[in-house]
């Protein structure tokens, strides 16, 4: 099911992922007060959460310029080597402007 | 149950208070993604309303970035839909370690709290409630604190974001890729999760080839979920 993103549409989208999220907040809970949650379901969960922003990056690291894919690998090598996303993501944009400002 | 134990849970205004002046300094960074956000939907074309809605009700950063990187003229409901509960799948986790303290409460107060759960919040709680000390202020008022700076970023990003002229010379375009890339390489990492995410994203890119819009993004999440379902990390 589609939904045009003008007008109500933008409001119905953030209705539907207001809900989705408050069923992560709330369920998790909900679910241990009547059997605690396997290993393996932990498991899957944790690994999906990583995944999705995997294959969501995947595509856009694909598809982009130049000035997108050095963005993304210096918030990578930056995250790797000192941990702070700020700083990481401060650089990424940097690079992007720096690389589209030098080949245009 | 002890007394000292059953302190450890107990919810009222003072430790409220306490707990969301303790978040305050952190929450001068959750602003300035707050802003990255506001600025990155205003680039996606979302008017201010629904933009500050989303935030406001939402409140759930990197779901909210996906959100924009999935938007178009259109939006199919769906994959938007499982995009979002795959990103903050996180959360029943993060309800399902707090349990064995939540559980003093009163449903009411115990799903009131967890409105307001997210990652900063869950961990510096989990952490003193681990140790025996009470942190059910904390983890309420500090998510009160995330929560209403969280707000207050996105508005000053809406603003700034109509300011700008040409966003993508200034790399602006990137904020959502480098902030979700953030978010990933700052979690665990070794040679298992290195394997998930490489099947993640073989998997998305097949899908992306191959199948129908958007559709790459569920593919890659259920694709690294299965794998980390079969390869499990040894119980400790």
């Amino acid at each position: 099911m589609s939904i045009e993103t003008g007008g109500y549409g933008a409001l119905v989208i953030v209705i539907v992922m207001a809900l989705v999220t408050l069923a992560t907040r709330w369920g998790g809970v909900f679910v241990m007060s009547f059997v605690p949650i396997s290993y393996r379901v932990q498991q899957f969960i944790s690994a999906m959460s990583g995944s999705v922003l995997v294959a969501l990056l995947a595509p856009l690291a694909l598809n982009g310029d130049n000035g997108a894919r050095l963005a993304l690998l210096a918030t990578g090598l930056t995250m790797l080597m000192v941990k702070k996303p700020l700083l990481a993501i401060t650089l990424g944009l940097v690079t992007a402007a720096v690389y589209r400002y030098l080949f245009p | 149950m002890s007394d000292i134990n059953s302190n450890l849970h107990e919810l009222n205004r003072s430790n409220i208070w306490a707990g969301f002046v303790q978040l305050v300094p952190l929450s001068i960074f959750v602003i300035i993604f707050g802003l990255a956000f506001g600025l990155a939907a205003t680039q996606t074309g979302l008017d201010a309303w629904s933009t500050i809605a989303m935030s406001t009700f939402v409140f759930a950063g990197a779901s909210q970035f996906a959100a924009m990187e999935l938007w178009g003229q259109e939006i199919s409901l769906l994959p938007l839909a499982i995009t979002v509960f795959a990103i903050n799948a996180r959360h029943l986790l993060m309800g399902a370690t707090l349990y064995p303290w939540l559980r003093h409460l009163p449903p009411s107060k115990r799903y009131g709290v967890m409105l307001v759960i997210t990652d900063a919040n869950w961990a510096m709680s989990l952490q003193k409630f681990s140790r025996g000390e009470p942190a059910m202020g904390l983890l309420f008022g500090g998510g009160l604190t995330l929560w209403s700076f969280w707000v207050l970023g996105t508005w000053l990003g809406i603003y700034f974001g109509n300011a700008i002229q040409d966003p993508v010379s200034l790399g602006l375009d990137m904020v959502m890729g480098c902030f979700l890339l953030a978010m990933l390489v700052g979690g665990k990492k070794d040679t298992r999760v290195f394997a998930i995410w490489c099947v993640a994203a073989i998997a998305s890119l097949l899908a992306y080839w191959f199948l129908p819009a958007n559709s790459h993004v569920v593919v890659g999440a259920l694709a690294g979920g299965i794998l980390g379902a079969i390869w499990m990390e040894s119980e400790k």
